[in-house]
C-alpha cells in the first residue's frame, strides 16, 4: 500500500545530508513551510544549498536556517525583503554565497528539472550583468541566453490539503513555487493543515499529483512568519 | 485642485491619473511596487482591467478591509483581496503569462531610463547594496508594453532620462512610455519626444531635466 504520510515534521527531514541542494517553498511568508525549516535546524545538515525565492524576515524560519549557518549558498531572486537582517549581515561578511536569478527564470529552471528538460533558451537578463558569461543565441531575430535546469536532493513545501498518495492543494497565494518545486526534487517533503481520505480530493481540482510527492506531514495549525517575527520569537 | 506655488508639475497620485486613462478596457496589466501600485485607484469608469501579480494571482482586487491572509499577498508583499473571476497558478503558469506574452501592460518604477528605452531599475551597483531582482527582468522581457511612472528627476535633482544608463540594466531596449511629474514622454527611434506637459509646465524648464536631447510634442499642421 502507498502510505507519503510521515508522523513527524522531525522524521520528514531526518535523512537530509550535509551538503544537499534544498528547495523550500513560499514568497515572502506566503507558502513559507515553517514548521519543516525548524525541524530541519533541529537535524542538523549543514552546508546546504538553498533554493528559495527570498531570504527569510526576522530570526524564524528560512532567517534563522541561514542565522545557524546552515546555509553555504542561496539561489534567489530577491534576497533584500522587510525585516531582513541576517541574510544582509552573513553576504557582508562573505558568509554565504548568492546566486542571483531573476524570478522567472529562477521559476522556469525548477520546471525545466522536473520535466527532464536540461537547459532552455530565454529573453530575460539579456544584456545586464546577470547574463553575464552565458551562452546566447539568436532566434528570429532577438536575443536569447542558456539557462540550466535547477534540481534539487529535497524540497520543503506549504500545502494545505494533502491524502496518502501525495496529491496536493495550496492556498491562495501560498501556492507559488511549491507545485513546481515538488516536481523538481528527489524528495518532494510537504506540511498540510489535513491530511484527508484517498478519494476525498476531487481529482479535477488536484494541484500537485502526488507522482512528484514523496512525503506529507500534517501541521494542524501552522505558524505565519510574520506572527512569529511580531512576537520577536527567534529560533531555536 | 490645490496646490502650493512650489509644487511644479503632477504629484503621484495626479501621475498615476495620468497613466490609468491610457490603458484600454479588457488589459492584462501587471503593476509593479510602488508609484505603480496607485495606478489602480484611477481607472476611469467604464474600464474593466485585470492585474496580474506575479506570485500567482490574476484578478487581484484592492487591499483588504481589515485584517488581511497573510497568505493571500501581493509581489509587494501586501494583503490583497481576488476579485470575482480571480485566478491562483503556481510560479511557472505566472511567469508563463509574461514571458509568454501574455500581459498586456506592465507599469514599473525606474532609476534611470536610456534615449533608446534602456531601463534601469534594481540595483545602483553600490558594493555594500544587497543585489535584489525579483521579477522585473522577466517582464521587461516579455510584456507587450512597458510604462514607466518616475519623479522627472531624483532628490537631488539628477535627470533619470539619460543618453545611457549608468546603473546595471534591467532590459535593453524595452520601455515605450514615461509618465513623469513634468511630463509623458514616448521612447522613440529618434529618442525621447514629449507626448504632453503637465498642465502649467512649459517645454524648456522639461529639456533642461532631461540627461538626453528633448524632442517637442508633435503640433498638428
Amino acid at each position: 500500500m502507498i502510505n507519503k504520510q510521515i508522523a513527524s515534521a522531525a522524521d520528514a527531514v531526518a535523512d537530509v545530508f550535509d551538503g544537499a541542494t534544498v528547495m523550500i517553498g513560499g514568497f515572502g511568508e506566503a507558502g513559507s513551510p515553517v514548521e519543516l525549516i525548524h525541524a530541519l535546524i533541529d537535524q542538523g545538515a549543514r552546508g546546504l544549498t538553498v533554493v528559495s525565492n527570498n531570504a527569510g524576515s526576522g530570526e524564524v524560519g528560512l532567517a534563522a536556517l541561514i542565522k545557524n549557518e546552515r546555509v553555504a549558498k542561496i539561489v534567489c531572486s530577491y534576497p533584500r525583503t522587510a525585516n531582513s537582517t541576517v541574510f544582509p549581515e552573513l553576504y557582508h561578511s562573505g558568509r554565504i554565497e548568492l546566486e542571483l536569478v531573476p524570478q522567472g527564470t529562477l521559476a522556469e529552471r525548477i520546471r525545466a528539472a522536473g520535466a527532464g528538460i536540461p537547459a532552455f533558451y530565454t529573453a530575460s537578463a539579456v544584456g545586464t550583468p546577470l547574463a553575464e558569461g552565458k551562452e546566447s543565441r539568436t532566434f528570429d531575430g532577438r536575443e536569447y541566453i542558456l539557462e540550466r535546469a535547477l534540481k534539487a536532493d529535497f524540497a520543503l513545501i506549504k500545502g494545505k490539503t494533502g491524502d496518502r498518495h501525495g496529491n496536493i492543494l495550496y492556498n491562495k497565494t501560498a501556492r507559488n513555487f511549491g507545485p513546481i518545486m515538488a516536481m523538481a526534487s528527489a524528495n518532494a517533503i510537504v506540511q498540510v493543515e489535513q491530511v484527508v481520505d484517498a478519494g476525498t480530493i476531487d481529482p479535477e481540482v488536484v494541484v500537485s499529483p502526488g507522482i512528484f510527492v514523496q512525503r506529507v506531514v500534517e501541521i494542524a495549525e501552522p505558524a505565519h512568519e510574520s506572527a512569529l517575527v511580531a512576537a520577536g520569537e527567534v529560533y531555536p | 485642485m490645490s496646490s502650493t506655488p512650489t509644487v511644479i508639475g503632477r504629484t503621484r497620485e495626479e501621475m498615476a491619473q495620468r497613466l490609468a486613462q491610457d490603458i484600454p478596457d479588457g488589459s492584462y496589466v501587471n503593476l509593479g511596487i510602488g508609484i505603480p501600485e496607485l495606478v489602480a485607484k484611477f481607472v476611469p469608469e467604464g474600464r474593466e482591467l485585470v492585474y496580474h501579480t506575479e506570485n500567482g494571482l490574476l484578478g487581484m482586487g484592492p487591499s483588504p478591509e481589515g485584517a488581511g491572509d497573510p497568505e493571500l499577498i501581493n509581489a509587494g508583499k501586501r494583503h490583497v483581496t481576488a476579485i470575482p473571476g480571480a485566478s491562483f497558478f503556481h510560479h511557472a503558469d505566472s511567469f508563463s503569462m509574461i514571458r509568454g506574452g501574455h500581459i498586456d501592460l506592465c507599469v514599473l518604477g525606474a532609476l534611470q531610463i536610456a534615449c533608446n528605452g534602456d531601463l534601469a531599475n534594481w540595483s545602483t551597483g553600490t558594493p555594500d547594496a544587497i543585489p535584489a531582482v525579483g521579477g522585473a527582468m522577466d517582464l521587461v522581457a516579455g510584456v507587450k508594453s512597458i510604462y514607466v511612472i518616475t519623479q522627472h528627476c531624483t532628490k537631488d535633482g539628477e535627470p533619470k532620462l539619460v543618453e545611457s544608463c549608468t546603473y546595471p540594466l534591467t532590459g535593453c531596449g524595452v520601455v515605450n512610455r514615461i509618465y513623469s511629474d513634468l511630463a509623458v514622454v514616448d521612447v522613440t527611434p529618434d529618442g525621447f519626444r514629449v507626448v504632453e506637459l503637465s498642465p502649467g509646465v512649459e517645454f524648456e524648464y522639461v529639456r533642461e531635466r532631461t540627461g538626453a536631447p528633448l524632442l517637442p510634442p508633435e503640433t498638428d499642421h
